[in-house]
């Protein structure tokens, strides 16, 4: 019998992403322009947020959006008739967004003269907290009907982002939801994360979200 | 959920390092993962046995190796377990809140057996 011999490759299959993702962050960075990752489930409110968002901040801070999708371009649509820079980017049944994928992404979007890009990933809770996109913030979005239980499902999720949206809180009076305990449940998984309970329907929440973003793109320019 | 991508690249490495050390076929394919991530051993087997059908790796079994969550101080630096479920995340040493995540994202092929 033929003897096998050991070979030794030790070689992580994420750092190719990585490096790449390190590098989309590096030239926004010198450009002044923020990038944020927003993640969550399907039906979240993703797209209403960044529609909320980019009316709240008005034309002083110039926002241009990625979005993904499996296989529809519906949400770019209604983006762009909301009359923002927008780019589609399909990702043919993948999960998840990553490096490479985002690089395409800022290319179709054309990165200049912008202060914030939003990157609206897939809907999903799991795959995109696995894979770097190059972003200088990830945020998540958490509406009320998802329930509070969700720090305890997707731990990685809650512990890759910086800032929380529990939208739909209009719904708070028909869930049980307790906004209370999903806060101790973050503050045991993640200390930095900011929450911010937001209502898309009402605006009511809107404006502390907004302020704390723009100090975001502030803080990136200086 | 996402074995696919990752076997792609999983087969991708496996057979650079196979050619550079023109072995015959390979046996086994040793694996590090971390334990944050979601994937399914059985799957990963399934995605490689498909992706590197009629390759020198076709038939090679996959030895996965879970490894820990560990979150690096920012106050002390010390390096401590962490898991989903606990109680806190603060730094055993010092008591700081708040560490970075320094490994248990991981998905790291260590090693070919092969002949």
């Amino acid at each position: 019998m033929q003897d096998f011999k050991l070979i030794q490759v030790k070689e992580g299959i994420l750092a190719e992403n990585d490096r790449q993702a390190e590098a989309i962050r590096e030239r926004l960075r010198r450009a002044g322009t923020l990038l944020v990752n927003l993640m969550a489930s399907p039906g979240s409110g993703k797209t209403s947020l960044i529609l909320k968002t980019v009316q709240a901040l008005g034309a002083d801070c110039r926002t241009g959006v990625i979005e993904a999708d499996i296989d529809s371009s519906l949400d770019a649509q209604q983006v762009a008739s909301a009359g923002i820079r927008v780019a589609q980017l399909q990702t043919g049944g993948l999960c998840h967004l990553d490096a490479s994928m985002v690089d395409q992404g800022l290319e179709a979007l054309g990165e200049q003269d912008l202060d914030l890009i939003f990157l609206e990933n897939v809907g999903n809770l799991v795959c995109p907290a696995e894979f770097d996109t190059g972003a200088h913030l990830n945020v998540m979005i958490l509406s009320v009907p998802e329930g509070d239980d969700k720090p305890l499902k997707y731990p990685l999720m809650f512990r890759s982002c910086r800032a929380l949206v529990v939208n739909k809180t209009d719904y708070l009076e028909l869930a049980e939801f307790d906004l209370e305990l999903l806060r101790q449940r973050i503050e045991k998984l993640n200390p930095d994360m900011g929450t911010f309970p937001v209502s898309c329907r009402t605006g009511e929440g809107v404006e502390a979200w907004t302020a704390w973003l723009k100090g975001q793109v502030r803080a990136l320019k200086e | 959920m996402h074995e696919l991508p990752v076997m792609q690249k999983v087969v991708e490495v496996v057979l650079r390092h196979a050619g550079k050390h023109r072995v015959e076929r390979v046996a086994a394919v040793h694996l590090q993962v971390g334990e944050l991530s979601d994937l399914q051993e059985e799957w990963m087997q399934r995605y490689f046995d498909r992706l590197s059908s009629g390759t020198v790796a076709e038939g090679a079994r996959l030895k996965v190796e879970r490894t820990q969550a560990r979150l690096g101080c920012r106050s002390c630096g010390r390096e401590y377990p962490w898991s989903a479920g606990a109680a806190s995340q603060a730094c055993p040493a010092c008591g700081a809140e708040g560490g970075e995540l320094v490994s248990g994202r991981e998905y790291t092929i260590t090693s070919l057996e092969a002949i």
